[in-house]
């Protein structure tokens, strides 16, 4: 029996589906009507899918496209995606059997067929068997690699513990460990993903890495920041940098600790925080200031701006767009009409007009 | 003194010597356990979430660098911080409609379509996590728990706690009105128009004048139609340049 490409829902009762084309043609099966439920992984070819064991029907069963078949189980076609938390959901809702204590909006009889249940068909039985091994199998390989998990967790956690115990001494005898030491120390943590207590203000928390990508990083970038304008956020670096290596990726903070170090390696390009927060990659060369002036003149000649509206007419994403309103605004040049229809940004007449 | 001095060093130099050893030896494990487990924590998103709470606890960060021997030789990395940039791309093209908040749920579906058809499946968990390592960026990621599930921020706009109650108490219907506050949290009007000012400002609440009984304040985050709308070819320029 197949049914094309549709909608599955998920409710406290019941498994719906929905015909994608063809809304009128539903089906559903109780959720009481589950004996147990297996996931089969995707393979080439093929896509993940839930199989659904069921009990035979009962009597009283509501009519349906079938009245009875020689399979005791449905599959679902994960075609698309969903499978993972579709399965997790409905784990849930087989274990918790909240059917059985809330009642259903409409006057369907739901009884308690434990007739059904001593009366197994002897196909039920052979799979259940079967799933079971696999189960046991599966839990088998799960509690494996849990074991082997915890054991790899107890020598890092010895890592951490050194780790925490170097640092105090260095902390205790300021100066009195070398540079060398130190940045070797980093990239020891940097390695095991322990966060680091020393803060030299020479390096912050960069390592040799990090000063390596910072160089990296100023190459890669002059290009694309001249294309737009001069700056950008650290959100547009962080994907055009990922997105160009492809592999082997920046995780967010690799990204702030090597710029954090664009400024002391005295690289052309520089990293800015704004007081809101935002953070963004300048070319030495670009000068907010200046840039300033220009949006005056363009707020000028329109009257009036908002964000929005400046990010358009300027080819800006809207947020640096409201950066530089707002910095333009903090150098006296502009002035706010903060009003529930919007931020809108007018030049300041209090200082040009006396 | 100068003794006691110097046999300090001693003891730290020795101990950078035995870390640097240990460290060789980790990597070795690490190495073996990569080459049993790695696909088990690609596919399995339960053994995912055990592996990082296990991490936590023990006061490691698998995700904090690329560098890191977690990311290089399990792949956890890659697998988050892609996530990240898809994230970035799906909260950029629908901020004009939301003002910048999101449900995890049409966060989730976004991304999902995104990925395509025999991309890896990604968890809500998965989601999370890679949301908590975006916040150092500092474009305002934040997570906001609602009802049962949570709403993601992804702009610097400043949400405190009495705006987080009233999305809260939005969450429920996708509306709420000032009356509703009022009962519910106690609240003179004032405060509560000012809440409802902010989040109308930033474009995450929309205001219906013509409701019949008061004016509703809607949060389009919640909007249930706008889960199966695509994200337009306008939309995605917007996006990432």
């Amino acid at each position: 029996v197949k049914f094309g490409s549709g909608v599955l829902l998920l409710s406290t009762h019941r498994l719906i589906w929905r015909d994608q084309k063809n809304h009128e043609c539903c089906i559903a099966v109780p959720l009481s009507q589950i004996v147990f439920i297996e996931e089969q992984a995707a393979g080439i070819g093929k896509s993940a899918k839930i199989v659904v064991h069921l009990h035979p029907a009962s009597s009283n069963k509501e009519p349906g496209p079938f009245q009875s078949s020689k399979y005791s189980y449905i599959k679902l076609s994960f075609k698309e995606h969903g499978q993972i938390e579709f399965y997790r959901r409905l784990s849930e809702e087989i274990t918790q059997r909240r059917w059985e204590s809330m009642p259903t909006g409409q006057a369907m009889q739901v009884k308690k067929d434990t007739q059904t249940g001593r009366i197994r068909a002897v196909g039920i039985v052979g799979i259940e068997r079967k799933l079971e091994e696999k189960r046991k199998e599966t839990d088998k390989n799960i509690s494996e690699a849990f074991e082997d998990l915890s054991k790899l967790m107890e020598k890092a956690k010895e890592m951490v513990e050194l780790s925490k115990s170097i640092a105090n001494k260095i902390k205790e005898k300021q100066g009195d460990i070398t540079e060398d030491e130190t940045i070797r120390f980093k990239s020891y943590l940097l390695s095991m993903g322990i966060a680091n207590p020393v803060t030299r203000e020479t390096y912050g928390s960069g390592t040799q890495y990090h000063m390596q990508l910072a160089k990296q990083l100023a190459g890669m970038l002059q290009t694309p920041l001249e294309e737009r304008g001069g700056i950008m956020s650290l959100t547009e670096v962080y994907c055009l940098v990922n997105r160009a290596r492809g592999l082997e990726l920046l995780s967010p903070e690799d990204l702030v600790n090597a710029c954090k170090m664009l400024e002391s390696l005295k690289l052309p390009i520089r990293l800015r925080i704004f007081d809101s927060g935002v953070m963004v990659i300048e070319l030495q060369s670009h000068n907010e200031e200046e840039m300033v002036a220009s949006a005056l003149e363009t707020v000028s000649e329109k009257g009036s701006l908002t964000a929005d509206e400046f990010a358009k007419l300027v080819g800006m994403s809207v947020l640096l767009a409201k950066e530089r309103l707002l910095l333009a605004e903090k150098m006296g040049h502009l002035c706010r009409d903060d009003s529930v229809e919007g931020l809108r940004f007018y030049p300041n007449l209090f200082l040009t007009q006396s | 003194q100068a003794k006691y001095k110097e046999r300090g060093t001693v003891l730290a130099e020795d101990q950078l010597a035995q870390m640097s050893k240990q460290l060789d030896m980790f990597k070795t494990n690490l190495e073996e356990f990569a080459s049993k487990h790695k696909q088990e924590i690609r596919k399995n998103p339960e053994f995912r979430v055990q592996f990082q709470d296990m991490c936590a606890t023990i006061g490691v960060d698998p995700l904090a660098s690329g560098k890191g021997f977690w990311s290089e030789m399990l792949g956890v990395g890659d697998f988050y911080y892609e996530l990240g940039v898809q994230i970035i791309e799906v909260c950029l093209a629908l901020k004009h409609r939301n003002g910048g908040l999101i449900t995890l749920e049409e966060l989730h579906q976004q991304v999902l379509k995104g990925r395509g058809k025999f991309a890896q499946d990604v968890s809500q968990d998965d989601l999370l996590r890679a949301i908590k390592k975006l916040k150092v960026l500092g474009n305002g990621f934040g997570i906001i728990p609602v009802g049962g599930t949570y709403l993601i921020q992804s702009v610097p706009a400043e949400l405190n706690m009495d705006h987080t109650v009233v999305l809260q108490l939005a969450e429920k219907k996708g509306f709420v009105t000032i009356s509703e506050i009022k009962s519910s949290l106690k609240w003179e009007t004032e405060r509560a128009k000012q809440v409802l000012e902010h989040l109308l400002k930033e474009g995450m609440a929309w205001l219906d004048e013509q409701a019949p009984e008061e004016p509703q304040y809607w949060l389009p985050a919640l909007f249930t139609e706008l889960y199966s709308q695509e994200i337009t070819p306008e939309e995605a320029k917007e996006a990432i340049p």
